[in-house]
């Protein structure tokens, strides 16, 4: 049994704490007496190129084969925020990361086995996350003179033993996409552009990838360009034919299915989860879903997908700005509708005051944050968990609004469910905190059965609730929502509006005893929504340091704390969905352990929410690079933090 | 009316008492408002549509308060976001009337985006623009319809910007209707309200509207029958457009004059075509007014041609993507077509 992964990793000691732990599973049928294969648990590849170069839609497609070969995976899409960035530069790298193991994984994975590297600026954008001893597949026809020196390299790396360390595969990629495609009739432009099909055709038969997935993409892809498509499947068999043919790769892999719980599986990225949620919302609630979106990165792809099932009665509507996205989006709540905003954190910063509008509307809405870096314009293509307190905060007025937060990109969906349920069940808008790792990753997610999602009832006002007549103001005893009474029910005729409203009668009024009233029962509702307990994972149950994180933090934190445990150390984990309110027993567990660690692509945001309510002194370890955690690096924050406990 | 196809109809008819509510109208004694909302109250029955399938949209400024006063559903939004709210309602409710209820900063200042893109798009809304040429709420600071060297607290020295002209820049965003009135002429506002009402598709209805306490009798030349009759030109579809003994005339260039009906030029007088596809000719009539003595302002349907209404293509493609997908199948969905089984 080999894995290249603790090859490597005994090399340079750098576990990640995605090892895998028990049962052998049973061999692979595939036998290819030719060259000689090896069985490995896990595998993390990147590929990298220009962005210009197809890395994305390669990464994609070889995510697909391994997801219908049935390994758990895990990807980490990275690309500029300029659809055509300089050529051949190192801000032009576009690259794609994938994780895939024969057991359950977390993590796109901290260090690559093995980089393609599709020109020089690829390599040097992306060598130094290499761990020593991993196989580097380089284009060497990119290796120019001028391509290397665009990049400050005064050598050719491929040739002056400053890859040493690696085990570097020189290919010419190009030559060879151009000679299999020589009797195409293509131009040598259009040609030379299915190179990064020849790269997946290489990885394929490198780690036995299903190769009918891929070619039946391209016909469906390339449908009115079969020439083209054909051209693309001629590189993808010569790369695997190159792979299976040449000295210079002289062992194959291979990844046995991952042992997942029982059911049927599809790889899905955040994006679509989220997607698929809001519709399922809309399905499980009997509400039509009107989503009012304005295009950003990297929230756009939820309007593209939700446009694309009209079918199921969903209005999009891309708006002329963000205010009208939202403002469209709560005029279709006022008439029943399950009102849908999607965006990104300047989106958010737009829409403020129509949130607070809804705060004070009590109608449900959906406000989708998908979180990237800032502030401002910031780095539109790279995650970050910074508006956490622009969501709970950003509006003027006491204006207090629940807080979901998705931990993985399949969670996502389950997320958005929980998030419509609380805005309509609670007359509210809701945020629900995602952000560009978990909506461009992908992982497998079991589908669920339709009838194991839970149902929402709007539960609509149909007749007078006080005195037989209709007061809007009038709330449930138990969860202090208001009533929605639509547009075209007689007798609930009814006006509502931003300015403070009479408790009961919603009638305007200015009274001083009656605005402290409502501000604190709109606190009080929010405080009150209904929320699970948290729990902890302590298996040894005397940790005495947690580590607690929120959103997409899960993956790279839970593989740490496998990582420290793997080690003898012990750490309990918690994980908040819950953003706001918190669930009830948080105060209870943090004050149970001597030392919480809190980790967040942020500068302390949720720490200082957590120091604020329960005077607890959290102490934060954050991150703001564009990019998720490393599980090693937050292994050695979890390690340090017990050592430091036990020398007390 | 065809407009209100799908509006559900009143079973009995109704009154104008029925579309009052019990709310204190708070407007300044002496306000245009109070005119404009007895009009439309007044009106409302003559639709036959069930008050509750009726919503009332508002921004904020004083005119903004309008719905409060209509006992139909109602939202007084924020600055400037009516016809963006009203816009998602209408298209996700093609069964309701609604109507937008808006004044010159809310609508054409603070809200201008959310009001272009609602013309040129064509949501079936009836956006009601009061027209004061003033900040009230905020007590008196210029507007944007405001005439340049405006003396105000805001500006002691005077305005600087040029103002809009809110049917121009109606036309100019393709809107399909666009009509002027006057708050104290209620036969003729209501002669608008039904035009309004009569069109699919955004009706764009600027209302000149006094406020008497901070930009008094602006229109007021429009309104003494010393002198309205010479500044009026009220238009008739398919009418010579005659005034006061003048006439309307357009030279070769377009361009339109006015001057002394004569026997000689009495076939030569224009006569207003609001439907027609080219919106060239109203957008001159809304040029002909002169900016600073509001003489020759034309009042009435400037223009009311025929487009697709947005609720309608989104339903349509709804309906379209069921013929084409078949209904929903949430199953079928979250399966996808590329899936494995761990058993």
């Amino acid at each position: 049994m080999t894995s290249q992964v603790d090859q490597v990793e005994a090399v340079d000691g750098s576990d990640d704490g995605e090892g895998r732990s028990g049962p052998v599973p049973p061999p692979g049928v595939r036998q290819r007496p030719a060259k000689p294969i090896r069985r490995v648990d896990r595998v993390i590849i990147r590929f990298a190129g220009d962005s210009g170069d197809g890395m994305q839609l390669t990464g994609d497609r070889f995510t697909s084969e391994t997801a219908s070969f049935g390994n758990d995976l895990s990807t980490l899409p990275n690309f500029p925020a300029e659809i055509r960035a300089p050529a051949g530069t190192l801000p032009g790298v576009s690259s794609f990361q994938l994780h895939f193991a024969d057991h359950d994984i977390l993590t796109p994975g901290d260090a690559p086995n093995v980089l393609v590297a599709m020109n020089p600026a690829a390599l040097k954008a992306n060598l130094a996350d290499l761990p020593r001893g991993a196989e580097i597949i380089a284009n060497t026809d990119e290796f120019t003179k001028r391509a290397l020196a665009k990049v400050g390299y005064a050598a050719d790396p491929l040739g002056d033993g400053s890859l040493e360390a690696y085990h570097v595969h020189r290919v010419p990629l190009t030559a060879l996409t151009l000679e299999a495609l020589k009797d195409s009739g293509l131009a040598r432009k259009d040609a030379e552009r299915a190179k990064n099909m020849f790269a997946l055709g290489l990885l394929s038969w490198m780690y036995h990838r299903p190769t009918h997935g891929t070619e039946a993409f391209l016909r469906q892809k390339f449908a009115k360009k079969p020439e083209i498509a054909e051209a693309n499947i001629v590189a993808f068999r010569a790369g695997w034919n190159f792979g299976e043919t040449t000295e210079d790769f002289a062992v194959s892999y291979e990844v046995a299915p991952a042992r997942l719980p029982l059911g049927t599986y599809r790889n899905i990225s955040g994006n679509l989860a989220l997607s698929y949620g809001l519709i399922a919302a809309g399905q499980r609630s009997g509400l039509p879903v009107f989503l009012g979106s304005y295009p950003i990165t990297p929230a756009s792809d939820i309007l593209h997908e939700l446009s694309r099932h009209k079918n199921f009665g969903i209005r999009t509507f891309q708006a002329e700005d963000e205010i009208a996205g939202i403002g469209a989006a709560l005029g279709a709540a006022f008439g029943g509708a399950l009102g849908v905003t999607t965006t990104s954190g300047p989106g958010v910063a737009l829409k403020s005051e129509t949130i607070g509008l809804a705060v004070s509307l009590e109608l449900p809405l959906l406000v989708v944050d998908i979180q990237r870096g800032g502030p401002s314009t910031g780095l539109p293509t790279k995650t970050e968990q910074a508006d956490l307190l622009q969501a709970m905060f950003g509006r003027n007025g006491e204006a207090p609004v629940p807080i979901v937060a998705p931990a993985t990109p399949a969670d996502c969906f389950d997320a958005a469910l929980e998030a419509a349920r609380i805005a309509v069940t609670y007359r509210t808008p809701v945020f629900l905190l995602s952000d560009g790792y978990l909506a461009n990753g992908s992982e497998p997610w079991r589908i669920p059965q339709v009838d194991e999602l839970p149902l929402i009832d709007p539960d609509f006002a149909t007749g007078p609730n006080h005195d037989g007549e209709f007061w809007p103001y009038q709330r449930d005893p138990a969860t202090l929502a208001r009533p929605w009474a639509v547009p075209g029910t007689a007798g609930l005729e009814h006006r509502i509006g931003g300015i403070e409203k009479q408790d009961g009668t919603g009638n305007i009024s200015y009274d001083p005893a009656n605005h402290d009233f409502m501000v604190r029962t709109r606190q009080a509702k929010i405080d009150g929504i209904d929320v699970p307990d948290l729990e902890v994972d302590d298996p040894s149950g005397s940790a005495r340091v947690l580590v607690l994180g929120w959103g997409s933090t899960y993956g790279p934190i839970t593989a740490a704390v496998r990582r420290v445990r793997a080690d003898g150390g012990e750490v309990a984990q918690t994980h908040l969905r819950h953003l706001n309110p918190f669930p009830a027993n948080l105060g209870s567990i943090l004050k149970a352990y001597d030392k919480v660690i809190v980790p967040e692509m942020n500068l302390g945001q949720l720490a200082l929410l957590l120091r604020a309510k329960y005077l607890v002194d959290a102490e934060s370890y954050n991150q703001v690079r564009g990019l998720p955690f490393k599980a090693a690096q937050l292994a050695d924050v979890l390690s340090a933090a017990i050592g430091t406990l036990e020398e007390k | 009316m065809e407009s209100l196809r799908l509006v559900p109809k009143a079973e009995a008819l109704q009154t104008a008492k029925e579309f009052k509510t019990d709310q204190e109208v708070r407007w300044c004694p002496g306000c245009g408002d109070y005119a404009i909302l007895a009009a439309v109250q007044a009106f409302m029955p003559e639709l036959g549509i069930r008050r509750e399938n009726t919503v009332f949209v508002s921004g904020i400024g004083c005119s903004s308060r309008f719905p409060y006063y209509m006992n139909t559903y109602g939202m007084h939004s924020i600055h400037g976001r009516a016809p963006a709210i009203a816009t998602g309602l209408a298209a996700s409710r093609r069964d309701l009337s609604v109507w937008v209820v808006t004044g010159d900063g809310d609508a054409l200042s603070i809200g201008g985006n959310h009001l272009i893109h609602a013309l040129r798009r064509n949501v079936n809304l009836k956006i009601l623009l009061f027209n004061n040429r003033i900040y009230g709420l905020t007590k008196g600071q210029y507007s944007p319809t405001s005439e340049v060297g405006k003396i105000t607290k805001s500006t002691p020295m005077g305005s600087l910007d040029h103002p809009f002209n809110p049917i121009s820049l109606a036309i100019g965003a393709e809107a399909t209707f666009v009509a002027r009135t006057i708050d104290s002429d209620r036969q003729h506002l209501q002669s608008v309200l039904r035009a309004a009402a009569e069109h699919q598709g955004t009706a764009l209805v600027e209302i000149y509207q006094n406020c008497n306490i901070f930009n008094d009798n602006a229109f007021e030349v429009l309104k003494d029958p010393g002198t309205r009759d010479e500044a009026l030109i009220r238009l008739e579809h398919g009418q010579p457009i005659t005034f006061a003994g003048r006439g309307v005339f357009r030279d070769a260039l377009g361009e339109l004059h006015v001057a002394p009906l004569t026997e000689d030029n009495q076939a030569d007088v224009l006569v207003h075509d609001a439907h027609h596809p080219n919106p060239a000719l109203a957008f001159a009539l809304s040029r002909i007014a002169d900016a600073d003595t509001l003489h020759h302002t034309p009042i009435g349907v400037l223009r009311s041609v025929e487009r697709p209404v947005y609720d309608d293509l989104m339903g349509d493609q709804l309906d379209l993507a069921v013929e084409q997908q078949g209904p929903g199948d949430l199953g079928a969905l979250l399966t996808g077509k590329d899936t494995w089984t761990v058993a």
